[in-house]
């Protein structure tokens, strides 16, 4: 439905130019700046930022080759997950770097609509899943076994939990069965919710510095692991289509292949941004260290890349061929 | 969700309105006596049948109302390419906006391709705006205008301070153009302003996460939407003061005037609108606060200004960056708040200065516009006056020392915030919310109608009981009935403070003059900023979200207080006194019952203000309708669900502002 960028630009410029008429100032010895070099034919790169760390890093990388290597002109847009999707359609976003399942979202944008499509995944692997504090592991080795949950119960009463052990879930837009979970293993649990990403982290966060009892709902690639290794607590394993029912599941959350989504206008438009995203692939120790670099060193997310991109020319080559 | 100035008439409410014939009101002592008994009621009645009829509903669990709006939203979704509507007209508007937006930032705040830098630099904004400041506001506000943009510059995030007032000024001139006319006509016409009102009420309660997602489908992502989401917040308070305003031009003034022949216009023009100017002014600036604080919300669906970086520390736990750019929201605040103020003021003050001379003021205007002339050359031909790197850095020091200082104190005091939150949950928090939450839902809409009626009459009954249909519509009782809860608990917290705080700086200018500049930073500052620092202290819990509400809605609250206190005549003050009334007794006996009706008007605000906390206190561990919210933002299957609890909440805030402003109607003419 957009008319194209390129007319809002030009009357963006224009309003720009008439109010320094008016303002009657000429001025402008400034230089202009040099014209990025590399091929012109790239042209905007519009990439989603969705809001975690690790998601901003892949993004970062990958903006700064298509930058640098392709003279593509790459604007990041802060997005949450289903803003960014609708925006494939518009053409307001031709990239989603890294998407964690997100099944319905698929159904609606690559099936229905036809607006998006799936370029491969980037790499990383995503584990969903019950955390302790790493304390807590060493304090009480067995409970690293779902089955040994209900016996530590009472350590995790909190004044939110009703009498019940906590299990603390957090960000809003990860998908979680926990409350089926909970009741079909028989745990004498209830689920509290955090609310976001940065209540769960200081959670843990106090949970490790206080030596206090947490049980939680975390996720892998995630920095805080690096600051504060938590550990994994077992579930009945996943097996295929024991999550099929959401109301009767009894199993672990799936390892989510991490995967790129596009803009089918993008895919069609032979931009050599779109090789280099169907190209992209990275581990998540690759991935931790950009993230590591933004989040614990306090880096511009621009410069981590660069810091990342200049120690790993080979990878970074890998994908350009 | 935010304001600066002393006086929020950006109540959610109608006028209240006392109509004659009203049964006459019962002396106090029943009113209690009854209000106790039905407390009676409800205890026996959860006492024998907790648990039961409490309509819970699982998280993931979707009533079908719920589902049809998610359905909705799909068929909106499929059905916004072709349609000529969507494409010609909201497609014009939109990238109309985006355009204009654009193009003010690559005049001000952005680099302006091809050049590396925005078409004036920082030197001539700032000049720009001091000249603003001294030809609206006086000398005063152009130091305060001239050093606040300065200061944007030197904590680092010049070009994200200048987007958020170009997006904040955008909204605000839509919001003027359209609600002026808005306020007249709402003056003019009991019919128009019976519409309006409703629909005001619902901009101003409904949370702005319930909107981002259908605003982006329609207006599309980026700037656009963002003006529209500020607007639909930040229209409410304009229309509802300028309509206050010309309403309340004296009659004698109008009858005077249209006896000698005037015609409406003439009225309106010569009469009305002047007279009403500076409650005009007044509504204007809230529209401007009003807008400020969505700014943070607006960054999540690429909005430009300063909620992106408060939202980007947010992920990294980096309370310092938060604090920064949470303080330049700040400094923008008061300065906006304090130059729309000056600039209310100044025709009236120069009118009875004798020591004004108009000459003097055209030669200052024209030598400033002169030296700000020179200010943009110099920016457009020198980088040091272009790129406000080149301003000396305190950001990253003042981060570091912020970071630094909010770990010392969590470190220090988390042990003992730990154990107030369990006190208080456990003994007071826990117990209330059972009573509301684990009984019956028949049982409690009874109490909640009894008392609507007890205190206000039938009319506030009525309301209660469509609010109350409401909830149960959507499907959410016990959710609305745990947020109630935590509402009700956080305004009488709220009220507890206000009364403190309020009659101490009402007593004292010294205490005014030291706490009003933090009253202000805590209604302003994001609270994004501060639930880091809340969580390490408090946990994830329902008290932390209590505690963010406080923060914000505490200072709304004192201020109102300290204005009743200071209200009250000293005359009478000093005749408590000499007959010996010690302080305690010219408090209680004096001054609190003569500021009843600031008091009554400072808890409806205070409990509107909690409840737009809801959704921030669903971040934190407040769960209920404001996680709820979240979640419909965040998962594209819980929308209807997340639009859902955002009516509920709406409905909560209606039956609230409705029972309190009848309350006070009631009080007010006893």
């Amino acid at each position: 439905m957009r008319t194209g960028r390129s007319r809002v630009r030009g009357l963006a410029a224009l309003i720009a130019a008439g109010s320094l008429v008016v303002s009657g100032c000429g001025g402008g010895d400034i230089e202009d700046s040099a014209a990025p070099e590399g091929g012109a034919d790239c042209g905007d790169f519009d990439m989603a930022i969705n809001p975690w760390v690790g998601y901003e890093a892949s993004a970062h990388v990958v903006g700064y080759v298509a930058a640098t290597e392709l003279g593509c002109n790459v604007e990041y847009k802060s997005l949450k997950e289903e803003v960014a999707w609708q925006g494939f359609g518009s053409g307001e976003v031709d990239v989603v770097i890294e998407n964690w399942g997100h099944e319905d979202l698929k159904q609606t944008y690559i099936e229905e609509q036809g607006t998006a499509q799936d370029a491969g995944p980037n790499g990383n692997m995503g584990v969903i899943g019950w955390y302790v504090p790493p304390w807590m592991a060493e304090e009480y080795p067995d409970i690293t076994d779902w089955q040994n949950l209900n016996k530590y119960a009472d350590l995790f009463v909190t004044s939110e939990s009703g009498g019940k052990g906590q299990l603390l879930d957090g960000d809003p837009s990860f998908v979680t069965n926990d409350e089926a979970l909970v009741a079909n293993l028989g745990l004498n649990f209830t689920v509290v919710y955090a609310g976001s990403e940065p209540a769960l982290i200081q959670a843990f966060r106090s949970a490790e510095e206080n030596r206090t009892p947490l049980l939680g709902y975390f996720y892998d690639p995630q920095w805080f692991l690096s600051e504060v290794p938590l550990v994994k607590v077992d579930l009945p394993p996943y097996t295929d289509g024991c999550d099929a029912d959401p109301a009767a599941v009894a199993c672990d959350y799936p390892q989510y292949i991490l995967d790129k989504i596009v803009a089918t206008d993008f895919a069609e438009s032979g931009s050599p941004a779109y090789d280099l995203v169907e190209a992209f692939e990275w581990t998540n120790e690759d991935q931790n260290i950009v993230a590591r670099y933004i989040a614990e060193d306090g880096m511009d997310p621009e410069d981590a890349a660069q810091k990342w991109v200049e120690d790993n020319p080979d990878i970074v080559q890998g994908w350009l061929d | 969700m935010t304001t600066v100035a002393e006086r929020p008439a950006a109540s959610a409410a109608p006028e209240p309105p006392p109509a004659p014939g009203q049964p006459k009101p019962e002396p106090v002592r029943r009113t209690g006596l009854v209000l106790a008994a039905i407390l009676g009621i409800w205890v026996l009645g959860w006492l024998f049948l907790q648990g039961s009829a409490t309509l819970p509903l699982g998280r993931a669990t979707l009533t079908d109302f719920q589902a049809k709006l998610n359905d909705l939203r799909d068929a909106f979704d499929a059905a916004r390419d072709g349609n000529f509507f969507l494409e010609y007209v909201v497609g014009g508007i939109s990238d109309g906006l985006e355009a204009f937006v654009v193009g003010a930032q690559d005049l001000l705040s952005q680099a302006a391709f091809p050049r590396p830098v925005p078409e004036i630099g920082w030197l001539g904004v700032v000049a720009i705006g001091a000249w603003i400041a001294y030809a609206l506001a006086g000398l005063r506000s152009t130091i305060l205008v001239g050093a606040s943009l300065v200061s944007f510059g030197v904590l680092g995030y010049w070009s994200e301070s200048i987007d958020l007032l170009i997006v904040t000024f955008t909204a605000v001139l839509i919001a003027v153009a359209i609600g002026i006319p808005l306020g007249i006509a709402m003056a003019r016409s009991r019919v128009v302003t019976a519409v309006v009102t409703p629909i005001l009420d619902v901009m101003q309660t409904m949370p702005s996460f319930v909107y981002l997602l259908p605003l982006v489908l329609l207006f599309s992502i980026g700037p656009s939407a963002a003006v529209m989401a500020t607007l639909i917040y930040a229209l409410p308070p304009v229309v509802r003061i300028t309509a206050h305003g010309l309403r309340t031009v004296a009659a004698s003034t109008i009858e005077a005037t249209t006896s000698m022949g005037s015609t409406k216009a003439q009225l309106l023009r010569k009469v009305q609108l002047p007279m009403a100017k500076r409650t005009i002014i007044v509504g204007v600036n809230q529209t401007m606060m009003a807008a400020l604080s969505i700014a943070t919300i607006a960054a999540l669906i690429d909005g430009p200004g300063l909620g992106e970086p408060v939202i980007e520390a947010l992920q990294t736990l980096d309370i310092g960056a938060a604090f920064v750019s949470g303080l330049a929201i700040v400094i923008m605040a008061i300065m906006l708040d304090r130059t729309t103020t000056a600039a209310s003021q100044r025709a009236e003050a120069e009118r009875r200065s004798a020591r004004y001379d108009p000459r003097r003021r055209r030669i200052g205007l024209v030598g400033g516009s002169v030296l700000a002339a020179v200010c943009v050359y110099l920016s457009r031909s020198y980088l040091w006056a272009a790129d406000p790197s080149n301003l000396p850095d305190l950001g990253r020091p003042l981060a570091e020392a912020a970071g630094a200082a909010t770990d010392w104190f969590t470190d220090t005091f988390s042990g003992v915030t730990g154990a107030i939150k369990d006190g208080f949950t456990y003994g007071l928090l826990n117990p209330f919310q059972s009573l509301l939450a684990d009984s019956p839902w028949w049982l409690v809409a009874a109490v909640l109608l009894a008392v609507a009626f007890v205190l206000g009459g039938w009319r506030p009954a009525a309301s209660t009981a469509v609010c109350l249909a409401v909830i149960l519509a959507v499907g959410l009782w016990q959710d609305s009935m745990v947020t109630l809860t935590m509402t009700l608990v956080a305004t009488v917290l709220v009220m507890a403070l206000a009364v403190v705080f309020g009659v101490w700086m009402g007593r004292s200018k010294g205490a005014d003059t030291a706490l009003r500049p933090l009253l202000d930073a805590g209604q302003t500052i994001p609270p994004f900023v501060y639930l880091v620092p809340a969580l390490a202290l408090f946990g994830t819990s329902r008290f932390t979200a209590i505690v963010a509400a406080i923060v914000y809605a505490g200072p709304a609250a004192i201020k109102l207080v300290a204005d009743g206190i200071r209200g009250v005549s000293p005359t009478t003050v000093e005749a408590a006194e000499s007959a010996g009334s010690s302080t305690l007794q010219v408090i209680t006996k004096v001054q609190l019952p003569m500021a009843r009706s600031a008091l009554v008007l400072a808890s409806n605000q205070g409990l509107l203000y909690v409840l737009s906390m809801v959704v921030i206190g669903g971040l934190v561990g407040g769960g209920a309708l404001g996680y709820t919210v979240v979640s419909g933002f965040s998962q594209a299957q819980l929308f209807g669900k997340g639009l859902a609890a955002g009516i509920a909440i709406v409905a909560l805030g209606i039956m609230l502002d409705r029972i309190t402003q009848h309350t006070a109607a009631r009080q007010g003419r006893r």
